[in-house]
């Protein structure tokens, strides 16, 4: 059975414009799949559904068993707690909170805040020695590292990153892409957003989203 | 965790919640100072409303009743030495002042014995300064008021122009030390010293009326009711009626103690002064309200404004997992505690407030009362709660995805 699944999703907004024209998509667990396409293609909508930010307008998804169509927007906020760890390209840190911190506010809305395993996420991606940091007093790289920490907090089913070097240079680039690769090595079910064709071939299979539409790349 | 992000965000964005804490600070001070003022008012303005005068009027039993049934003045007296037990009765402490008055006539010209200033001892060993000279505060005296126990007289302006009276003139072995203008009969008449009258009058003793200046509360539907006649009263009724200072309960335990006596409200001067009074609460009712809607206003505000500038933080919060009630929590933790330091402030400026509008305006001191601090707190929690509303509102409708990918 798929981790995840959607059938014939559409997603139509004011009546009129079709983000999302009958998407059919399948990710099974362990799996690593890019999802690319230009800006404007649809995919921020197509990570907001699977994300759980968003509903569709018509069509099925199932997340690791479970519809995303029948539910409530608070059962869709626990899910998306519970399942989902999400990697921003703005990082998006609480910037008065040190990266610990940062991290442990995950843990307080999924369960209990607990700095022992918010410094083993930490140490996971290499920022152990930056843990009582602040966001400002961080690199980009950094920053990214402490937001896959901060994903990685509450062992999510599916880790969703969009475009999660859009803000980096080459060198932490590299390192956050090391990291993705680490991640799916250990059994991590990945899905990566993102217009780079660079960051796209990392992943273990592409598909392109073009008006709407989804395919699977050819190369 | 939960006080760490709000103690974070208070520190981040102190200029906001500072200002949030000074709008607080303003209604809260306003509301507070009205309040205080609102509580201690009553006996602020009756005590500046005696100097409209007596609002009793003491005269012998059956020269009431004569004059209401045949309009008949008849010759019946009250007894001056039973006058200090007007201070014994129960609202001994609302009786501003009282003044006795006897009439007679000199020279054919009218004269009223009274007391100006009369220094007495009441029956409980207590001394007592009283007389018409505190009780007519509006009264013009051109010269000075006499001296008590002397031969010292006052004129009243009109008969003084008529007789040709002037200042240092005698009326037998009468001294003029003022000419009186006072709007009444005093300024047709002389005005002596009561035992001046007595003798005259060979009443050694006798008082022909008692003015009494006294602090009540406002009438309401009880009072009126026990004015008719206080035997229709309930035995609760009455027991309520008795131990409050209204006009009628306070004339009625006049009447009490003074033998023979009736005591009759001065109906258009107690009925004003309680109209004065419920005008006067009610203007810093309104002012109380006023003072916190406005706050609510600016607070609801900067609130706002706050949620703007912060939207994605609270965004990533949806996103990460917080309830849109865990959320809000947050957002009113922090509201509440810059409200809360602000309502502290607000509160003791408030008491400065008070006590400047006391001296201002009645020159003296306003009643710091405890149970401001119980209303003003609850209506600073309502503020807060009302000026959150839009935020709330706002939050609700926040949509992660619209902030942190938009």
């Amino acid at each position: 059975m798929s981790l995840l699944e959607l059938k014939g999703v559409s997603m139509v907004y004011n009546g009129k414009v079709r983000a999302l024209d009958n998407i059919d998509f399948k990710i099974d667990k362990g799996d690593w799949v890019a999802i690319m396409g230009p800006s404007g293609s649809g995919k921020t909508t197509l990570m907001n559904i699977i994300g759980c930010m968003d509903k569709a307008t018509s069509g099925e998804i199932t997340l690791d068993g479970i519809s995303l169509m029948d539910v409530t927007d608070a059962e869709l906020t626990q899910i998306r707690r519970e399942k989902i760890g999400m990697v921003f390209q703005q990082f998006h840190l609480i910037p008065y909170l040190t990266a610990a911190e940062n991290v442990m506010v995950a843990q307080y809305y999924h369960s209990l805040p607990d700095k022992d395993e918010a410094m083993k996420a930490l140490d996971r991606v290499g920022l152990a020695d930056r843990a009582e940091h602040l966001p400002s007093q961080l690199s980009g790289g950094e920053q990214q590292r402490v937001c896959i920490a901060r994903a990685l907090i509450n062992y999510p089913v599916l880790i969703l990153a969009d475009e999660p070097t859009g803000n980096l240079d080459e060198a932490n680039q590299n390192l956050v892409m090391k990291i993705f690769h680490e991640l799916h090595d250990e059994g991590h079910t990945i899905i990566t957003v993102t217009h780079s064709t660079d960051v796209g071939r990392e992943a273990q299979r592409r598909v392109i989203i073009e008006h709407g539409h989804m395919r699977e790349s050819e190369d | 965790m939960f006080w760490q992000m709000v103690k974070g965000a208070l520190i981040r964005q102190r200029n906001r919640f500072a200002l949030i804490a000074l709008t607080v600070a303003l209604g809260v001070s306003l509301a507070s100072a009205m309040l205080n003022c609102l509580f201690d008012v009553g006996d602020k303005v009756n005590q500046e409303l005696k100097a409209y005068g007596a609002n009793i009027i003491v005269t012998p039993k059956n020269s009431t009743v004569l004059k209401d049934i045949y309009g008949l003045d008849s010759r019946e007296y009250l007894n001056e030495e039973e006058l200090g037990k007007i201070r014994t009765i129960f609202w001994t402490n609302n009786i501003v002042a009282f003044a006795p008055s006897l009439e007679g006539s000199l020279d054919s010209m009218p004269i009223i014995g009274t007391w100006f200033n009369h220094k007495m001892t009441l029956p409980t060993g207590d001394s007592f300064e009283t007389g018409i000279e505190p009780m007519k505060s509006w009264w013009q005296i051109d010269g000075r008021y006499p001296v008590d126990g002397t031969n010292e007289i006052l004129v009243g302006k009109n008969l003084a122009a008529e007789k040709n009276l002037k200042l240092g003139d005698r009326i037998e072995n009468l001294e003029i030390v003022g000419i009186v203008e006072g709007g009444g009969i005093e300024d047709d008449s002389i005005l002596a010293n009561l035992p001046i009258v007595q003798s005259l009058e060979n009443l050694p003793g006798k008082i022909g009326s008692i003015e009494v200046s006294a602090i009540t509360t406002p009438e309401n539907d009880l009072a009126r009711k026990a004015a008719e006649n206080p035997n229709l009263l309930s035995q609760q009724e009455r027991e309520i009626w008795y131990c409050t200072a209204y006009v009628s309960s306070i004339a009625y335990q006049i009447e009490e103690v003074i033998s023979n006596s009736s005591a009759r409200p001065v109906r258009q001067i107690a009925e004003s002064e309680g109209k004065i009074l419920d005008k006067t609460q009610l203007l810093m009712l309104l002012i109380t309200i006023l003072s916190l809607l406005s706050a609510a206003l600016g607070v609801s505000n900067l609130v706002s404004a706050n949620i703007i500038e912060c939207s994605r933080e609270l965004g990533l919060l949806k996103a990460i997992g917080a309830t849109n009630l865990g959320v809000i929590l947050l957002v009113l933790a922090e509201i509440f505690i810059a409200g809360i330091f602000g309502g502290i402030a607000g509160y003791f400026l408030g008491l400065g407030l008070a006590q400047i509008i006391g001296q201002t305006v009645f020159g003296s001191g306003i009643a710091n009362n405890l149970v401001v601090i119980p209303i003003v707190s609850a209506l600073m929690i309502l503020v807060l709660l009302l000026a959150s509303i839009p935020a709330i509102r706002s939050l609700l409708s926040l949509e992660p995805a619209n902030v942190l990918h938009g």
